[in-house]
């Protein structure tokens, strides 16, 4: 178990490697001028020069690199070129209303996506089965930003249920909080919802051709016990991987909901840095996700282990 | 479903039933209607010049952000252009990005691949760089890439598609793994098959109707990673219609004229809803098993 | 059996099915079965014997009312258990009969346990859907059954999860599972089909046992009709979903009524091993010496034992001549197979074509060599490439080698009429040809090389034993016509004796006992080789002679001593 624990850590290591390399090398490779790029056309050539220092940009790539990730591993993620503050201490600012957003959106994914999955793999081919094939689709194909804007139309302006925008802190009041954070929320979740039923319908349709789950109808156990102590417990791994491929998604997904609902968390972080192309705020963003999905990866695939008692021993 | 041990008894009966080709009687509606939807939007890009009332990018100061009318079956936006007109060249964009960033995704990973699933040295190494490349979230990536080259249309495509690579990569890798254990495989080393001959004879051909199927999904997925960023305001130069450019443009008048928002939204819904389901229809004509979720 | 021999329902039988007709489900059903009859008493064991695709396992099915919904349904008949009608229960009376009255184990010991659970859940959720009792008395009841199922050390079985346990401690669990609530009816589903033979004996002698002290009835279904001939004491024999004959063993075996009955016995391969064929040549066109595989896996942290799937392995290969190796799973036959074609690279030892070293030569080098040597796989469904026709799978090899596309097809149409099939064939795809008719194709494709050793891995096993024989008879054939050796690996004793000169016995990868066929499988010498011989399933019977061997007679066991 332990040894399985830490060879998925080790496994690990090599992809924030190249995710690095990646992020290091998109600056370094792109054509032209890296210091012309990062300062925009109104430069100049002293700016330019200061860009290049402080970059590091006259020494050799594999140079800047080990200093570079030196930097990284020591917490320095540079400064933001416009308001000079430490890109650690602007992301640290927009924290809360992004990880409230992405909590929510994940409590409504779990409570709605798995029970529609195994449903529609239950009632195989059934119109319930059709219905959440349908909705998972349409989850799939309608962009974010206009789903948020439906959901705005119909609960904010029209029924007047809910602001139409902003965000609160939970330490100013649950309602208001959830108030605000519910519709992004529910919007986000649709591409979840979508990804996460159809793989729980799939899994499920698997598993419950299954060998085992026959010799659990053949023993008279009742169909509920069927379904979840026998063939969800087998079906759990495809569906925490896809959770976790699935995080991907909405990391983009946060980013277009954010600017959306207007709500001042990373992802408007995100925006207004491509605006402004403030490079090193882009580029700490990139690293801090990439990091983030890495480890949210690698829980997951520790929790295979208790799961699945095949990759325990 | 049903069960294996019973169909495997049954199946000399049901293979003679299931395995003909689809009779007509038994498509339903869903991927019909998708593909005329689809249809429809291609000539509304192929005929756009024809067909549109105004130039998409003729200003109207006199006319900014007029309602729907006969002569602005969308309205105007505020700059008093013509949405309808925008829209329908809107589509061409979304159709150039999703088609060439299927087409190149699979040019790209069909290769790599089949090299990863047969070579272990070189999936060890490429594997790791496939790793790393989607866990970096593509929305991102694709910013990154923008904002560093320029927005262009090829920068806009170039930066859309290597997020896609990885999954065709992951996807033929496998397909080749299962592969390469059949006996039929073994039988072809054991005959003296050239490396190259196993894999273009007996193994590519394994690849072809999962990639068709990942292609319309990569083609769906680019399409929407477009107009995110055109909408986030990252993607090609507003200058050239694009659904997302649209929506860009009107989310500020969102409340007071939502038309702006709602009709390329529509079309670029309808757009990838029509792919995704033609995707779906391909994926269980040709292979029924594959009905899995496509991340997975 | 007609409906008509059968008294209504007042008789005391455990089990009657009557016209039960099963087809597929859709707007034009197929019949699966086509009305089938039978009865179980009590404490009878009673074998539904087949081929595949004859509706042996729908039967067994639907008697527990477990047909997969939306494929198959039952249209009609009656089936009886105790008495009362599955095919009309409501769904809930369904599962309350299942485990109580009913029960049923399975061909995979493999896959039919839950993988996620420990064995001690998987038995005590069986009590708690159908039983009131307490946890202690589940405690106790569930350590007294798999006591009962004779498996060691309870304690840790209740804790271990199913790939913890070998396949068949795995069958001894599904059957304790089964029983844990002394249903009346047993149904055994080619419960040890997966099984190797020593095992299968063991579990045969299990199930009879607890029969015998629980005074279950068993409905047993099986294609082996040396299990039939061990354990049965009426026998349903099976074809194209009806029952076509029907009687006590006895009569069955020694005078079948019936042309397929008797045609299914005749195929059976006596166990006694043939005469010794003279030798025609002398040149040794095979020979391995102190061939041996380990498979090592890497691991960062420790350095691992690796596990030998084979250890000093010599054996001779003459032209002409038929070598068999015989073994149980994992004896490391497959692997000594698969090191001969070059397919894995063995980690000792040397391997001589023709005299020719070709451990350590290089793809290229081996490129040469590879036309000498060719091989025949299990499953002919998978070792035909489904898109290509069989004209281009046949010719493949030979355009390989610098023939003329036009002249490797005239070629593989005269092999496709040696191997008996139409050389229209030639256009078709394998998808067209049943089972047998593929494993023809495959030899054909094997003789386009023409090879001087031919590899047989469980070439016949997959089949049945019909078109077995069929095959076997085709292999003797072509080797007489064109003088090839052939290296025949298979786990069935049977087939070895009937045609092989020579046997190696395996066991844990080593060799256990060497000679010829009827030296060896005649007079063993080793107590491994005699404990095959004796598991092998109705080994007293002679099967195409429909009588039984006399004590002492050629094969039996007592005349090895």
């Amino acid at each position: 178990m332990l040894a399985y624990i830490a060879r998925r850590i080790l496994a690990s290591v090599p992809v924030m490697i190249v995710v690095a390399l990646f992020v290091f090398l998109l600056l370094r490779l792109t054509p032209g001028d890296p210091a012309a790029i990062i300062a925009g056309d109104m430069a100049t050539p002293a700016q330019l020069d200061q860009i290049r220092q402080s970059l590091g940009l006259n020494e050799p790539l594999v140079t800047q690199f080990v200093t570079w990730s030196g930097q990284l591993l020591s917490g320095d993620f540079g400064r933001s070129l416009i308001s000079r503050t430490p890109v650690l201490t602007l992301i640290g600012q927009r924290l809360e209303p992004t990880l409230s957003l992405a909590i929510v959106t994940m409590i409504i994914t779990l409570v709605l996506s798995i029970p529609m999955g195994v449903l529609a793999a239950w009632r195989h081919g059934s119109l319930t089965d059709s219905a959440v094939m349908a909705v998972s689709v349409l989850g799939f194909s309608i962009p974010v930003f206009v789903t948020g804007y439906i959901f705005i139309q119909i609960f904010a302006i029209d029924l007047r249920i809910f602001p139409v925008q902003g965000f609160k802190s939970i330490s100013e009041g649950f309602w208001p909080f959830f108030s605000r954070i519910f519709l992004p929320a529910l919007t986000l979740a649709t591409i979840y919802i979508a990804l996460i039923a159809r793989m729980t319908r799939a899994a499920m349709l698997d598993v419950l051709g299954e060998d085992y789950v026959r010799t659990a109808r053949a023993k008279g156990l009742s169909e509920r016990v069927v379904l979840f102590r026998h063939a969800l417990r087998n079906a759990a791994v495809p569906i925490l991987t896809v959770v976790g491929t699935g995080f991907a998604l909405m990391i983009s997904g946060v980013v277009v909901t954010e600017s959306v609902f207007n709500i001042p968390g990373l992802g408007r972080l995100t925006v207004d840095a491509i605006l402004a192309r403030d490079y090193p705020v882009i580029q700490a963003l990139i690293l801090l996700t990439s990091g983030i999905y890495v480890v949210i990866n690698l829980l997951i695939d520790i929790s295979y282990a208790f799961m699945d008692p095949r990759i325990r021993y | 479903m049903a069960d294996k041990a019973t169909l495997a008894a049954a199946e000399p009966v049901i293979r003679r039933r299931f395995l003909p080709t689809i009779e007509v009687s038994r498509l339903r509606f869903a991927p019909t209607l998708a593909a005329i939807c689809l249809a429809v939007i291609v000539a509304a890009a192929i005929l756009a010049p024809l067909i549109a009332p105004y130039d998409p990018i003729a200003m109207n100061p006199m006319e900014r952000l007029a309602p729907a009318s006969w002569a602005h079956p969308f309205g105007t936006d505020p700059y008093g252009r013509d949405v309808f007109s925008r829209t329908l060249y809107g589509a061409q964009i979304s159709l150039i990005v999703g088609l060439g960033a299927a087409f190149v995704a699979v040019l790209v990973g069909l290769p790599l691949g089949l090299l990863a699933g047969f070579f272990r040295w070189i999936d060890a190494i490429l594997m790791r760089i496939m790793d790393g490349l989607m866990a970096i979230p593509s929305i991102l990536l694709a910013i990154a890439i923008v904002s560093l080259a320029g927005s262009s249309l090829w920068t806009v495509l170039v930066a859309i598609t290597i997020p896609e690579i990885p999954r065709v990569v992951r996807l033929v890798r496998s397909v080749v793994l299962s592969a390469r254990e059949e006996p039929y495989v073994e039988a072809a080393i054991a005959v003296g098959s050239s490396l190259f001959k196993i894999m273009w004879r007996h193994l590519t051909p394994n690849t072809i109707a999962p990639l068709i199927v990942q292609g319309t999904y990569v083609c769906a997925s680019a399409i929407l990673t477009e107009a995110i960023l055109s909408f986030l305001g990252a993607g090609i130069g507003t200058e050239t219609p694009s659904w997302g450019n649209i929506m860009s443009e009107g989310r500020l008048y969102f409340q007071l004229k939502p038309g702006l928002v709602f009709w390329p939204g529509l079309f670029l819904s309808l757009c990838i809803l029509s792919i995704n389901i033609l995707g779906d229809t391909a994926r269980d004509v040709m292979d029924p098993r594959l009905g899995k979720g496509r991340n997975g | 059996m007609s409906a008509a021999d059968m008294p209504d329902t007042k008789t005391d039988d455990v089990l009657v099915v009557e016209n039960l007709v099963v087809e597929t489900a859709g707007r034009e059903p197929a019949t699966i079965l086509a009305g089938v009859s039978l009865r179980v008493a009590p404490g009878e064991t009673v074998c539904l014997v087949g081929e595949s695709g004859s509706g042996k396992s729908v039967t067994s099915l639907a008697t527990m009312g477990l047909l997969p919904k939306g494929a198959l349904v039952a249209r009609s008949g009656r089936i009886l258990v105790e008495g009362e009608d599955v095919l009309t229960a409501k769904l809930a009376r369904l599962r309350q009969l299942r485990a109580t009255r009913m029960s049923m184990i399975f061909q995979e010991p493999m896959t039919a346990l839950n993988p996620v659970l420990t064995i001690e859940s998987q038995l005590e959720e069986v009590l708690s859907a159908h039983s009131q009792m307490g946890a202690k008395e589940r405690r106790d009841r569930i350590r007294g059954i798999l006591d009962l199922v004779k498996l060691p050390d309870v304690e840790r079985m209740c804790r271990s999860y199913p790939h913890q346990l070998s396949g068949g401690q795995r069958q001894r669990v599904m059957i304790a599972m089964a029983l844990v609530l002394e249903p009346k009816l047993l149904i055994a589903d080619e419960p040890t089909t997966a099984l190797d033979v020593t095992t299968q004996k063991e579990i045969l002698r299990l199930i009879a046992e607890i029969q015998e002290r629980l005074g279950t009835s068993v409905l047993f279904i099986t294609h082996d009709m040396g299990v039939v001939a061990d354990i049965a004491t009426r026998v349903y024999v099976m074809r194209h979903g009806e029952i076509v004959e029907e009687g006590p063993i006895q009569k069955i075996l020694e005078a079948p009524q019936r042309d397929y009955t008797r045609d299914l016995l005749a195929s059976v391969p006596a166990l006694h091993p043939r005469e010794g064929r003279a030798a025609t040549s002398r040149e040794i066109v095979l020979s391995t010496s102190e061939l041996g595989m380990v498979y090592r896996q890497p691991s960062l942290f420790r350095k691992r034992e690796g596990t030998v799937a084979a250890k000093d392995v010599n054996l001779t290969l003459t032209r002409g001549r038929t070598l068999g190796v015989v073994g149980e799973s994992g004896s490391g036959k497959s692997t000594v197979a698969r090191c001969v074609m070059r397919l894995i690279d063995p980690t000792e030892g040397s391997i001589r074509l023709r005299g020719q070293e070709i451990v350590g030569l290089s793809r290229g080098a081996l490129r040469p060599m590879r036309k000498r040597i060719q091989m025949i796989f299990q499953d002919p469904n998978r070792s035909l490439n489904p898109r290509l026709t069989v004209g281009d799978s046949i010719t493949e090899g030979p355009i390989n080698y610098g023939t003329p596309p036009t002249a490797a097809r005239e070629r593989a149409k005269e092999l496709l009429q040696l191997v008996g099939l139409p050389t229209d064939a030639i256009d078709r795809h394998p998808h067209q040809f049943s089972g047998g008719q593929r494993q023809r194709i495959a030899i054909a494709r094997a003789l386009a090389m023409e090879p001087d050793v031919l590899v047989a891995d469980e070439a016949v096993s997959a089949l049945d034993v019909s078109v077995q024989a069929q095959v076997l008879d085709l292999l003797d054939e072509i080797q007489t016509r064109l003088g090839v050796a052939l290296l025949f690996i298979t786990h069935d004793l049977r087939v070895a004796a009937q045609i092989c000169d020579e046997v190696v016995v395996m066991q844990h990868g080593r060799v256990v006992e060497y000679g010829p066929t009827a030296e060896v499988l005649g007079h063993p010498r080793e107590t491994y080789t005699r404990q095959l011989i004796e598991a092998a399933p109705g080994r007293h019977w002679d099967f195409p002679n429909f009588r039984p061997l006399a004590p002492g007679g050629p094969g039996s066991i007592e005349a090895m001593a």
